[in-house]
């Protein structure tokens, strides 16, 4: 690692001022920056630990409407009984990684094969920062990449719980991120289909899926669709026709176990 | 009931208080006053012409002491290999060089070019980012058969070609050949070893120190054999006196073959100690590992099996392309010739086997033996071409390999590639795997998971192994540049305690608990008595290490040697102080008692007179109680044994789950079941991470594309099942003293063909003949994709 | 540099670090406690698993500032206060659920958390515990007895 300033504030405000100054950046449970900043892949000249804001850790729920703090770990979320969301936050990583790992880090982070961005997705949440309110569907905007301005905070996600959910996931072997993961979700707005792990493009919703669904709300409905390769990312663990499979496989597992 | 004490006890480990405390003490837990930090400038290209160094921007920066670059190693020796083949026309192999710092050209992603050496670790690498590197790439090979191609480019411009060598074994090509064209029915399988990366948890660490007023170095390091170490960096690379040189591996975290090689990181250490005058250390992180680690297995084989009528097996020819990587490793050579040619009749009488392996260059990173070298690629191509057999000529796979067997009644028992196997019993592990693995069930099992929509299928396989590496005078002939012998010295103090020095090295194995029971039981005094030193060539004088599951085998027998010896002098003291002929002296419980009386003296009186020897026979013997023994075994050993897997298949994913998993070893006699059984549940779980989940891949620019956890996938707890492993066959080795045969490569040998294997049974039906490992879930969809 | 103060086993310490410097360094080289051990560099082997605030974290992947103030437990920590080995501790030696020792510190940690919040896990929910542990020497069958026996002990 490079060397940088260390910094902890215990409000959001400190926070964006601390992350005002150039090549400042902030940390969440740290579980991707800090091994990437091990192999020198990114040099911050400050990190700013958003941990120490209370304020931005903890789930509650008011007039039916969830919120989980930007700053709440993987395993408070996972402890929060919220059905596929706590579910979903109990398969991330690995328990050591559940403890430090954040809600706002992973969706600042948008890795194309991380879980959250597909329940927050898929639930048609709002990110809350410290200036603003961003509907997730124009949040994600590719690949490791968000529509957050710099120095811009999650403080929050906010959903209203679905009628039914469910995630799956399948497991790149060696990292266990999500070779593809696939969540679905009733919601007030009808069926909603997101899917990780597989495009190019990042997380992304399957439409057509959400057409069928909505129709009919049975994995059957999906057996007639297609999801094609292209666009989908291939590497080591899968082609694009592999996690073409997949998303479809998975969706309809998800629907069978909602 | 089973025994507390000595040999057949499931003692605990003595070692395991230290580590359960964090008080191991590994390498990097050692640090020493004054000293430095080393890091390492590796190419980041696969093949390419160095055009220039320069440092000069480094040497500045804060903290560094010196930068090292190939310049510095002119005339030092290279990094030798230990085993020269001789090709099928007798010509030697070709040998290239190896420099410990790159010389005019990088051959792999990783290949060392230069070291800055700094006051602290950050500051080294700091500084080894401001070393400027030029370097023109060249076109890298890294596919084997391109790299045998005409007009192919070379790794090494002074060889003639990207061969090694072209090696034989077996019976003549005429032979074999005709007994292919009278067959039956043959069976003919194309097939991939997939490369490994060994992965020891603890990454390697090197600490050079050098003694200016005593003109004597010292390197610790994370190795298997320190002696080997010493032999090799000290006679080969750096000349230095073998008395002036000190060698120790402390704790080590693992090996499981990588850690026996001599590595340029070693040699580095130890020369930079002297030329900065501080010690100097260097740890590999894991991804440094991952690019500096010796690699193993990379085969791409053709296997043919031709059978008779009833399925006998009548031959067997196999082609093999063996990966080097782009120089050759201490043991490189031997683990695609010596190590796996010489298996390829595996439990089998087949008459006529016929061997042939192309050993190649590539730029990659050096391959050599990991956990079972050489004998688990024999064993994986030997058994999916018989069971593809099976399935062809309808025969049932546990019924094939049955009527094939070697008897037990057909010891010893000389095969058609060049070894003789003492003793075997191969249809007795047959049984007890048929009861163990409960096959009988199987079927119940099997309409199970079709309930639940999955696919599950039931592989079986036999392996057979030569470990107790090695004869020194056959292994000579081969090629080996070395003995293969082990050395223990057993000293007894005037209380009667015992220290024993072992040339074997303990990463895991749990030494400094077996071996006292085999000592405590020829005594009959308690194992706690005894403690093992090992891994420090100034504690231990003489030794070659631990690898080819040899250190009961080999360095067990050295301490039973030892023993004798020093039960033979004891006796002695005991007969002058009974006043009683030496022939009437026996021992027994630790007393040595004048046959028929009941007259008799403690050990511990016999010690104490033999350092206190007022009452000695000072005429006929020297005082004290030491004795040192060699001892180098006149045949390998033979563990065999029998394994099943089941596994389920989810058709709509590929993936594969291993339900169970069975293990009827034949280890020959068993000093400590417990440790015994832990090293077979290593193998399998190392077994099945090759079958299923690990793969080093690298693109057709030499880069490694799975050079970390992230991508190189290790076994977790949740990929394996518990396992059922049985020992109790055991027909004890004829030709050392324990009858012993060693078991800790058992396991990685004998589970991939098994776990194979059942994959393709759970699939046959849709017409799927072999998946290459690993079988990830996309293989194995593909597979059926492909299949449907 | 900065100073850094917090309890470890029970023990006030303090040092000078880095922004940079990870809680596994300051752990091994600040307080000389080398039975965190590091085993890879992408967190995922899990042998520098120790405990801060009663959770299970990998030092490797933590900045020894992140832990200012806070309470950390090691390997060191986990024997009896008269030396003996604690109750899982002791269960890995009678199970056999170690060889090497590397990964063990880790394991022992990962175990201790676990049992601290599910006294009676089942072997499923013990191996996906594991997740982030990695062991090359063992093929977890014994760790997975060990933490079993374990279990049941403190029961």
């Amino acid at each position: 690692m490079y060397d940088f300033e260390f910094v902890k504030p215990s409000t959001v405000d400190e926070a964006v001022a601390a992350l005002s100054s150039e090549d400042a950046q902030a940390l969440g449970g740290g579980q991707t920056l800090i091994p990437t900043m091990k192999q020198r892949l990114a040099s911050p000249t400050k990190l700013v630990s958003l941990l120490g804001i209370a304020s931005m850790a903890g789930v509650s729920e008011n007039n039916g409407v969830v919120t989980i703090g930007g700053a709440t770990t993987h395993a408070d979320v996972a402890a929060a009984g919220l059905g596929a969301v706590s579910t979903l936050a109990g398969n991330i990583g690995d328990p050591a990684v559940r403890n430090r790992g954040t809600i706002g880090g992973s969706l600042a982070n948008n890795d194309p094969s991380a879980d959250y961005p597909a329940a927050i997705l898929a639930l048609g949440a709002t990110i809350v920062t410290n200036n603003r309110e961003i509907a997730a569907g124009d949040f994600f905007d590719g690949m490791f990449t968000t529509t957050l301005e710099e120095g811009e905070i999650i403080t929050a996600v906010s959903f209203t719980p679905p009628s039914a959910a469910s995630y799956q996931k399948f497991e790149q072997p060696a990292s266990h991120f999500a070779l593809t993961g696939v969540f679905v979700a009733k919601t007030a707005s009808g069926v909603r289909v997101a899917v990780t792990g597989a495009s190019e493009e990042g997380v992304h919703r399957w439409t057509t899926a959400e057409d069928a669904l909505n129709t009919n709300f049975s994995a059957d409905a999906l057996e007639g669709l297609s999801v094609s390769p292209d666009g989908m990312i291939a590497d080591l663990h899968g082609t694009a026709e592999y996690r073409a499979n997949l998303v479809k496989v998975l969706a309809q597992r998800a629907v069978a176990s909602c | 009931m089973p025994k507390d004490n000595g040999i057949g006890a499931s003692s605990k480990r003595r070692e395991d208080v230290r580590f359960l405390t964090g008080k191991g003490k590994y390498t990097d837990d050692i640090n020493i006053y004054g000293q430095t930090y080393a890091y390492f400038v590796r190419s980041q290209v696969a093949h390419g012409t160095i055009k220039g160094i320069d440092s000069t921007a480094a040497e500045a920066m804060p903290g560094v002491v010196k930068v090292f670059t190939g310049a510095d190693f002119e005339g030092i020796g290279g990094i030798p290999c230990g085993w020269q083949v001789t090709d099928r026309n007798g010509e030697v192999m070709q040998e290239p060089a190896h420099p410990v710092l790159a010389q005019g050209k990088v051959r792999h992603v990783g290949d060392p070019i230069a070291v800055v050496v700094a006051e602290s670790l950050q500051e080294a690498r700091d500084a080894a980012e401001a070393v400027d590197v030029d370097i023109d790439e060249l076109p890298a090979v890294v596919d084997m058969k391109a790299a045998l191609a005409a007009g192919s480019t070379k790794v090494h411009d002074d060889l003639t070609s990207n061969l090694c060598y072209d090696w034989t074994l077996g019976g003549e090509k005429a032979d074999v050949d005709a007994a292919f064209e009278n067959a039956h029915h043959v069976t003919t399988l194309d097939l991939v070893n997939n490369r490994l990366v060994a992965n020891p948890m603890e990454p390697r660490v090197a600490i050079g120190k050098y003694d200016a007023a005593d003109e004597d170095y010292t390197l610790y390091t994370t190795s298997q054999n320190p002696h080997v170490i010493r032999l090799l960096m000290g006679a080969f690379v750096l000349g230095i006196p073998e008395h002036k040189l000190r060698v120790v591996a402390p704790d080590v975290g693992g090996g499981f073959g990588t850690k026996i090689f001599h590595y340029a990181e070693e040699a580095f250490c130890t020369f930079a100690a002297k030329a900065v005058g501080r010690p100097v250390k260097w740890t590999a992180d894991r991804s440094e590992a991952f690019i500096s680690d010796a690699h193993g297995r990379d085969h791409v084989t053709k296997i043919e099996l031709a059978l008779d009528e009833n399925g006998m097996f009548v031959a067997l020819r196999t082609d093999t392309m063996a990966n080097m990587g782009a120089y050759l490793s201490t043991f490189a050579p031997s683990v695609p010739t010596w190590l796996h040619g010489t298996l390829m009749a595996g439990t089998y009488k087949t008459p006529h086997v016929s061997v042939n392996v192309r050993a190649v260059f590539t730029n990659t990173v050096p391959v050599d033996a990991y956990r079972g070298a050489g004998r688990p690629e024999a064993t994986y191509q030997l058994e999916r071409v018989i069971d593809k057999a099976a399935r062809e000529i309808g025969i049932d796979p546990i019924t094939i390999r049955r009527q094939n067997f070697i008897k037990a009644d057909e010891f010893p028992y000389a095969t058609p590639v060049a070894v003789e196997y003492d003793t075997g019993d191969y249809d007795a592990t047959m049984n007890k795997l048929i009861e163990i693995a409960d096959i009988a069930g199987f079927a119940g099992r099997k309409a199970e998971s079709e309930a639940k929509g999955k696919r599950r299928g039931l592989g079986i396989n036999c392996y057979i192994e030569a470990c107790g590496i090695a004869p020194s005078n056959l292994v000579g002939q081969l090629g080996a540049r070395a003995g293969l012998y082990e050395s223990a010295t057993v000293r007894v103090t005037a209380t009667g305690s015992i220290a024993v020095m072992t040339g074997s090295h303990s990463h895991g194995q749990g030494h400094e608990t077996t071996f006292p029971q085999v000592v405590a039981d020829m005594l009959g005094i308690d194992e706690s008595m005894i403690d093992i030193v090992h891994g420090d060539t100034s504690k231990v004088p003489m030794g070659m290490g631990t690898y080819g599951s040899r250190s009961l085998a080999v360095g067990g027998s050295a301490i039973v040697k030892a023993t004798e010896k020093i039960i033979a002098k004891a006796k002695k003291i005991a007969a002058h102080l009974l006043e009683a002929g030496e022939a009437d002296i026996e021992l027994a419980d630790g007393q040595f008692t004048v046959a028929g009386t009941d007259k008799s003296v403690a050990w511990g009186d016999v010690t104490l007179a033999a350092y206190v020897p007022h009452n000695y026979p000072l005429e006929d013997i020297e005082p004290g109680l030491e004795e040192t023994a060699f001892y180098d075994p006149n045949n390998f050993t033979y563990p065999a044994g029998a394994y099943a897997c089941e596994v389920e298949v989810d058709e709509a994913t590929g993936k594969v789950t291993v339900e169970r998993f069975a293990a009827a070893d034949d280890f020959g006699n068993v000093i400590n079941p417990m440790i015994v059984e832990g090293q077979v549940h290593g193998g399998i779980g190392q077994g099945i991470g090759q079958a299923l989940l690990e793969h080093a891949v690298y693109d057709s620019d030499g880069q490694l594309l799975s050079g970390s956890y992230m991508d190189y996938a290790m076994p977790r707890a949740s990929d394996v099942p518990s396992y059922v492993v049985d020992h109790s066959c055991q027909t004890p080795c004829t030709h050392n003293p324990l009858g012993v045969k060693g078991c800790g490569e058992a396991g990685a040998i004998g589970s991939p063909p098994a776990v194979v294997n059942a994959v393709v049974d759970a699939l046959a039906d849709l017409g799927v003949t072999h998946i290459d490992m690993p079988l990830s879930p996309n293989r194995v969809w593909s597979a059926i994709q492909a299949a449907k | 540099m900065t100073n850094v103060s917090m309890t470890v086993n029970g023990k006030a310490v303090s040092g000078e670090v880095e922004g940079r410097t990870l809680l596994s360094d300051f752990l091994r080289e600040n307080l000389h406690l080398t039975g965190t051990h590091v085993g890879c560099d992408t967190s995922q082997c899990g042998a520098c698993t120790v405990h801060v605030a009663g959770k299970m974290v990998k030092s490797c992947t933590m900045l020894a500032l992140e832990a200012d103030g806070g309470d950390v437990s090691t390997i060191e920590g986990m024997a009896n206060e008269d030396g003996s080995l604690g109750v899982i501790q002791a269960a890995f030696q009678e199970h056999h659920g170690l060889q090497c020792g590397f990964c063990t510190p880790g394991m022992v940690m990962a175990a201790s958390a676990l049992l601290a919040e599910n006294s009676s896990p089942s072997e499923a929910e013990i191996r996906h515990h594991l997740d982030g542990n990695i062991c090359r020497c063992t093929g977890y069958h014994n760790i997975v007895k060990s933490i079993q026996a374990a279990a049941s002990a403190l029961s």
